[in-house]
C-alpha cells in the first residue's frame, strides 16, 4: 500500500510578487513555499503511515530547484520524492499539468489498495482543478475537500465540507482525495528526518520518462496542450491611506467638493 | 572560518524558527509570569529530535551535529530563554558526559530516553560552599563494597524538578598531590530520581529564566549500584569540567539568543512608535544604537559558531580541548545580552519597563548566562590561564 502526494511550490504570500516585463509571474525572482493545503494532503499520507506502515510518495512539476521542497517532505517523513521537469512541460495550465501528474502517478504506479492526495487549491492560482482533473485522467473516484478520513477494511469513510454542512461518503481504494486545512496540523521536519533527506531517494521524470504514456502528446501539454493562457498578471495598485470623517455633514461637503453628488 | 550553513544546518534553522515562533513564544509570558516548566514544550522538542540533535542514531539521538544543536537553543532563547536552557543543560550537561565518559551499558541505558525525552537530564555540580571550587566539595560516595552510598547536597540545579537523570560529582577518597599535599579524591556518578536516598527539595524563586525549575539537591544515605560510577574514580573534577566546556557554548547560544530576541523586538518597536510626529526609527539615535548593538550581537554569534565547529572537530576525531572557545564565546555573548537588553529596553522607554512587552523580561533572562556555568570572571580564568601557561 502507498500514498501519493501531489504537491505544488508557490510564491511565499509574505513576499513580494514579481511579474516579468511579458505580463507573467516572475516566479525565479519570488520566494517559495510548499502550498498550505498540500501540506495538509503530505499530513493526511503521514498519519496514514503512522497507522498502516505504507509507503508515502510525494511528486511535483517544476523547475529543479523544487527538489529543495520536496526534500522537507522527506524530512517531515515521506518515503521519497518524485520531480516531473523538463522544458516541455512548461507554460500548463491547470489541464496540462493534470496530463503529465497523471502520467507521472501512473507511471509511479496505483495499486488496488493505494490513495493519491492532493491538497483543495493552490494559493497562487486558486483554481481547485488539478486534483479532480488527476483522478478523471486516471479514471480514480474522488472526494473533494475532505475534513477526515477514516480507514474501514478496503474502503475510506471520508467526510467532506461544504459550505451549508458536511456530507460523509464511502469509497474505495484506489481514490483521489483532495484536503483541506481542517483535515490535520501538518507536522514539522524532524531533525533526524532533516539529517537524512538527501539520503533518500529522488527521482527525475523528464519528458523522455513519460512520453509513452497515452495522456503524452505534444498538443495536450506544456503552453500548446494548456487551453488557457495568462493574459497579464500584475500586483494590485496599492490603496493610500484612508481619511476618517466626523459627521455625515462633513461626508456630504466633501462629495459635494468634489462634484460627486 | 567558513560559517556557511549546509543544507540540512538551513533546514534546522527554518523548522526551529517555525517551531519557536508557534510553539514556544506563545507560552513564554506565561512561563515567566507563573514560574511554569513547559513540559508540553519538551514533550513536542523531543518528537522532533531537539533533545539530542548530534547524537548519533545508534544511541537515540538525532544525527545532526554540534551547530544544529547550538541553534536550537539559540532559537528557542529568542523568543524563550527558559526553553532554550532546558535543551542545553539535558544536552550539554547529561546526556554529553554519558556520551563522553559512560560504559557501553550506560550508554545503552541512558542515552535513548535521553534522546528521546522520555528522560529530562540535569547536572549536580555546585553546592552552598563549592561551584568552580572542587576542593570546597563537601558530598561524599563511599565504597560499600556492592554499592555506593551518597550523602551531601548540591544547589541551584537546573531541570532539577522534573529531571530523571542527574550527573553528581562526589568525593570518593583522600589523594596527594604533587607537592605530597592532601587533596580531595573527585568523581563523578550517574543518579536516578527514584534511587533511595535522594530528593529534590524546593525550587528558588528567580530573577529571570524564571519558568526553569532551578531547586535543591539532597542525598541522604542514597545508595546507587556500583555500575553507576561514571568515567574513572578520581577523574570527575577532569570530567565536570569537559562537560562544563560544552555548556558553556550551550549557555552562549542562549545569551546570544537573547540579544537577537531583543533586537528583532526592538526593530519593529521602533518602526511603530511614534513621538514628535516622526517614528523613533527616523532618529539618528535609535539608528546608531541598532548598528552598534548588530554589530556586536554578530560578533558574538561567530564566537559562538566558532565555538561548536572547534567541539566538533573535537568529536571528528581533532586533537586538543575548546575551553578556550567555550569561555570566549559565554563571555563575550553574555555580556552582549545583557548590554543589549538594557539598552534595547531604553529604546523601548516608559512601555519596555512594562510587562506588557518582552523587552523586561529578557533583560532579567540575560543577567544569568554572565553567572551560571561559570561566571564571566572564570571565563576570563579560563583564558588568561591559557594565554600565560
Amino acid at each position: 500500500m502507498k500514498a501519493i502526494v501531489c504537491v505544488k511550490q508557490v510564491p511565499d504570500t509574505q513576499g513580494k510578487v514579481a511579474v516579468k516585463p511579458d505580463g507573467t509571474m516572475d516566479r525565479a525572482a519570488m520566494a517559495t513555499i510548499t502550498n498550505p493545503d498540500d501540506l495538509n494532503a503530505v499530513e493526511a499520507a503521514l498519519q496514514l503511515k503512522d497507522e498502516t506502515g505504507c509507503e508515502v510518495v510525494v511528486v511535483t512539476m517544476g523547475p529543479p530547484p523544487a527538489e529543495g521542497m520536496l526534500r522537507e517532505l522527506i524530512a517531515r517523513g515521506a518515503d521519497r520524492a518524485v520531480l516531473v521537469s523538463g522544458r516541455e512541460f512548461g507554460g500548463s495550465d491547470t489541464f496540462a499539468t493534470s496530463q503529465i501528474l497523471a502520467a507521472a502517478v501512473n507511471k509511479i504506479g496505483v495499486g488496488p489498495e493505494d490513495i493519491v492526495f492532493c491538497g483543495r487549491q493552490a494559493i497562487d492560482g486558486d483554481t481547485a482543478q488539478v486534483g479532480p482533473q488527476i483522478a478523471e485522467k486516471l479514471h480514480l473516484p474522488q472526494v473533494t475537500y475532505v475534513t477526515d478520513i477514516k480507514k474501514d477494511g478496503d474502503e475510506l469513510v471520508v467526510k467532506r465540507q461544504l459550505e451549508d454542512g458536511y456530507m460523509e461518503l464511502k469509497v474505495h481504494t484506489p481514490c483521489l482525495l483532495t484536503c483541506i486545512k481542517e483535515l490535520n496540523q501538518p507536522r514539522y521536519m524532524s531533525v533526524s528526518g532533516i539529517f537524512e533527506c538527501y539520503d533518500k531517494p529522488l527521482e527525475v521524470f523528464d519528458y523522455n520518462a513519460l512520453k509513452d504514456d497515452p495522456l503524452i502528446e505534444t498538443d495536450t501539454i506544456g503552453l500548446k496542450g494548456s487551453p488557457t493562457n495568462v493574459y497579464k498578471s500584475f500586483a494590485p495598485p496599492v490603496k493610500g491611506a484612508g481619511m476618517m470623517v466626523e459627521s455625515v455633514d462633513q461626508l456630504v461637503g466633501i462629495l459635494n467638493d468634489k462634484h460627486l453628488i | 572560518m567558513d560559517f556557511t550553513l549546509s543544507k540540512q544546518q538551513q533546514m534546522v534553522q527554518k523548522m526551529y524558527k517555525e517551531f519557536a515562533e508557534n510553539e514556544v513564544k506563545p507560552l513564554a509570558k506565561k512561563v515567566d509570569a507563573e514560574e511554569y516548566f513547559p513540559v508540553e514544550t519538551v514533550k513536542k522538542m523531543a518528537k522532533l529530535g531537539m533533545m539530542g540533535v548530534y547524537f548519533p542514531k545508534e544511541v537515540g539521538g538525532a544525527g545532526g551535529d554540534v551547530l544544529s544543536y547550538v541553534m536550537a537553543v539559540e532559537e528557542m532563547s529568542k523568543v524563550c530563554a527558559t526553553t532554550g536552557v532546558i535543551i542545553s543543560a539535558h544536552t550539554s550537561l547529561c546526556a554529553a558526559p554519558i556520551y563522553e565518559n559512560g560504559t557501553p551499558e550506560q550508554k545503552a541505558k541512558y542515552l535513548p530516553k535521553l534522546c528521546s525525552g522520555e528522560w529530562l537530564g540535569a547536572f549536580g555540580l555546585t553546592e552552598p560552599g563549592a561551584g568552580t571550587d572542587a576542593q570546597g566539595q563537601q558530598t561524599v560516595a563511599v565504597d560499600e563494597g556492592d554499592h555506593w552510598r551518597l550523602n551531601g547536597s548540591k544547589i541551584f540545579i537546573t531541570n532539577s524538578g522534573y529531571a530523571d537523570v542527574f550527573i553528581i560529582i562526589a568525593v570518593t577518597g583522600t589523594v596527594l598531590d604533587k607537592r605530597g599535599r592532601k587533596q580531595k579524591e573527585i568523581s563523578a556518578f550517574i543518579v536516578e530520581r527514584t534511587d533511595p536516598g535522594f530528593s529534590v527539595g524546593k525550587p528558588e524563586d528567580k530573577m529571570g529564566i524564571r519558568g526553569s525549575s532551578t531547586c535543591e539537591l539532597i542525598m541522604e544515605d542514597c545508595i546507587i549500584p556500583k555500575d553507576r560510577l561514571l568515567g574513572v574514580k578520581g577523574k570527575g573534577f577532569q570530567l565536570a569540567m569537559a562537560t562544563l566546556d560544552g555548556g558553556r557554548i550551550g549557555i552562549a547560544a542562549q545569551a546570544l539568543g537573547i540579544a537577537e530576541g531583543a533586537l528583532d523586538e526592538t526593530v519593529a518597536y521602533v518602526k511603530e512608535r511614534k513621538q514628535f510626529g516622526r517614528s523613533i526609527a527616523a532618529f539618528q539615535n535609535t539608528q546608531f544604537e541598532l548598528a552598534e548593538m548588530k554589530a556586536r550581537v554578530d560578533a558574538a554569534k561567530y564566537l559562538v559558531y566558532a565555538a561548536a565547529q572547534k567541539k566538533q572537530a573535537i568529536m571528528n576525531g581533532q586533537k586538543g580541548r575548546y575551553s578556550v572557545e567555550a569561555a570566549e564565546a559565554k563571555l563575550i555573548a553574555a555580556r552582549t545580552a545583557s548590554d543589549v537588553t538594557r539598552r534595547c529596553l531604553q529604546l523601548f522607554g516608559g512601555y519596555g519597563y512594562t510587562r506588557d512587552y518582552p523587552i523586561e523580561r529578557m533583560m532579567r533572562d540575560a543577567k544569568i548566562t554572565e553567572i551560571y556555568e561559570g561566571t564571566s570572571e572564570v571565563m576570563m580564568m579560563v583564558i588568561s590561564g591559557a594565554m600565560l601557561k
